[in-house]
């Protein structure tokens, strides 16, 4: 059983102690490209904790990461998103008071490189800003482009985090609660940029997230965390009906 | 009237060299949450060296001059970029250990110093227009008080232009704001780290030879005594913001020359006294973020 195209993501028994306290054990993923996949799971359940070891935020204390078949386990996490793995935080992913532009100019840089040179100025026409005011203007932002990070809604914080990884060379995308905190009227524009970021970018994407409908709706396959591992990994229609999902995860949050 | 002038002017100077430590500390904390106690140490070094080059020159000359401010500002960065290197880099988010690792060093530095240049001050002469006096409504100020003013001044501005204007820069403020996520974007931080620390040394070398025509002489306990104004002036002007410790760099310089003048010398204590004040009324000082 050898697949030709090597899984975008692969992880494979992946344990994570800290203190004695086990926050993950034994989570095995196989995610192929071009993928949408959620994640979901009771408070606790390791997901945050599983973006981050991907990441490389946290060292697992057991098991392996893989990206297109490279093991990027001992990668450090600069390494990692140059090698093509982008994320959002749950809580900010922003730097408030850079302009909205230039949040993505720094992430268009990385890409374009000479992002430590004290002579090149970033100034309008230049490739990186081009590329800034492109993602800007994928995702409705560029009428914002130069108000400060921290001055704009919360609606519109969410969109600059897809722009900004829309601006990167990500091929596999990390998006830790991208809906959090948004007012309902603008859920549906804001699927429709991960929607965007998924097809016509052609990213890998895993979504962590609390609105069960939206991301059913979204994504291809849902992994169900609990206990710091994965108990299921199916279509949604399975997750929705599969009777494990129903007591460890559903049953908990009703 | 006359004295009221001198008294703001000589303020604004001091404050000028305030900042010129202060602006470091204030970067390398914003940046990577060090208090680098071995800053003093880096403008210490710094004022040594000038002194030396400048004293085999022929110090009163503009040219010896010169060549001790830029010797001073070379040393300060390598000075710096070394200790970022050698103590922190090894210690990287290891917070309290660094701070004891760079308090340790500025001890270490200044029983160095004392054992290569004494423990007496070393009087030292400066261009003959610096011990002269200009003339504004009335005042006789000393010329240094210029000088500092004019390297601070300078000193603003090309930061402000640094971090505003150029991608290193952007970078920094990047790093200031949210460190996950510049890393998660795929910057190496730590060589912002040690650029950071080579712009605040090469701020503090400057300031120690400055600093050592201020008081006229060199002494190994130059660094210590002008640090602990500069992290009073940091803490009030709000921990990591440039701006605030511009400000506060003044603000502070000033009162203390007005204390210092016309209550009895007691500068010193009105300054930990309006520590204390800022710290209970704005915690996160004057410029800083309420976190």
């Amino acid at each position: 059983m050898s697949t030709p195209v090597p899984s975008a993501l692969s992880v494979q028994g992946l344990g994570l102690t800290i203190g004695g306290a086990t926050i993950l054990q034994d989570v095995d993923l196989e995610v192929e490209p071009g993928a949408l996949i959620g994640v979901i799971g009771p408070n606790g359940a390791g997901k945050t904790t599983l973006f981050n070891a991907i990441s490389g935020l946290m060292r697992p204390t057991a098991g392996s990461i893989s990206m297109d078949g490279h093991d990027i386990t001992a990668m450090s996490v600069p390494a990692r998103a140059r090698a093509g793995l982008g994320r959002t935080f749950q809580t900010s992913s922003n730097f408030p008071r850079l302009s909205v532009l230039e949040n993505v100019r720094v992430a268009a840089q990385v890409g374009i490189g000479g992002d430590y040179s004290l002579l090149h100025f970033p100034r309008r026409g230049d490739r990186a800003t081009e590329v800034a005011m492109d993602c800007l203007r994928a995702v409705g932002l560029d009428h914002r482009a130069h108000t400060a990070a921290g001055d704009i809604s919360h609606g519109d914080k969410r969109k600059l985090e897809i722009a900004v990884l829309l601006a990167t060379d990500a091929g596999l995308v990390l998006l830790d609660e991208p809906m959090a905190g948004v007012g309902s009227g603008d859920v549906p524009g804001l699927v429709d940029r991960i929607r965007d970021l998924h097809e016509e970018k052609g990213c890998t994407v895993l979504i962590v997230e609390h609105h069960i409908e939206v991301l059913m709706d979204l994504a291809q396959k849902v992994a169900v965390m609990a206990s710091g591992t994965i108990i299921a990994f199916d279509t949604p229609d399975k997750i929705m009906a599969d009777p494990r999902v129903q007591s460890a995860y559903l049953g908990t949050a009703a | 009237m006359s004295t009221l002038i001198l008294i703001l002017i000589t303020g604004v100077g001091l404050g000028a060299l305030y900042f010129l430590v202060a602006s470091g500390l204030s970067l390398i904390y914003g940046l990577m949450h060090v208090l680098n106690f071995a800053h003093g140490a880096f403008l210490t070094f710094g004022a040594f060296l000038g002194f030396e080059i400048a004293r085999r020159i022929g110090s009163d000359t503009w040219w010896a001059f010169a060549a001790s401010v830029v010797i001073g500002g070379v040393v300060g960065a390598l000075f710096a970029t070394l200790t970022e290197l050698a103590l922190i880099r090894p210690l990287y988010e290891r917070h309290i250990e660094q701070v004891l690792v760079t308090v340790g060093l500025a001890l270490a530095a200044v029983a160095l110093f004392e054992g290569i240049w004494g423990s007496d001050p070393i009087y030292i002469s400066a261009p003959a227009w610096m011990n002269e006096t200009t003339s504004v409504f009335g005042a006789q100020v000393p010329n240094t008080y210029w000088v500092l003013m004019a390297a601070a001044t300078a000193l603003l501005i090309s930061l402000v232009v640094f971090l505003r204007f150029t991608r290193f820069g952007m970078i920094i403020r990047a790093g200031v704001e949210n460190r996950k996520m510049v890393t998660a974007l795929g910057i190496d931080v730590r060589k912002a780290f040690t650029l950071v620390f080579a712009i605040g040394g090469s701020a503090a070398g400057v300031g120690g030879v400055l600093a050592s025509h201020y008081t006229g002489y060199v002494s190994a306990h130059l660094g210590s005594t002008l640090l602990i104004f500069a992290f009073i002036v940091t803490v009030i002007g709000g921990l990591g913001s440039l701006t605030g410790a511009a400000i506060a760099s003044v603000l502070v310089a000033v009162l203390q020359q007005f204390a210092n003048y016309y209550l009895g010398g007691t500068g010193d204590l009105i300054v930990v006294v309006a520590l204390a004040a800022v710290l209970l009324v704005r915690p996160a000082g004057l410029l800083g973020r309420t976190a």
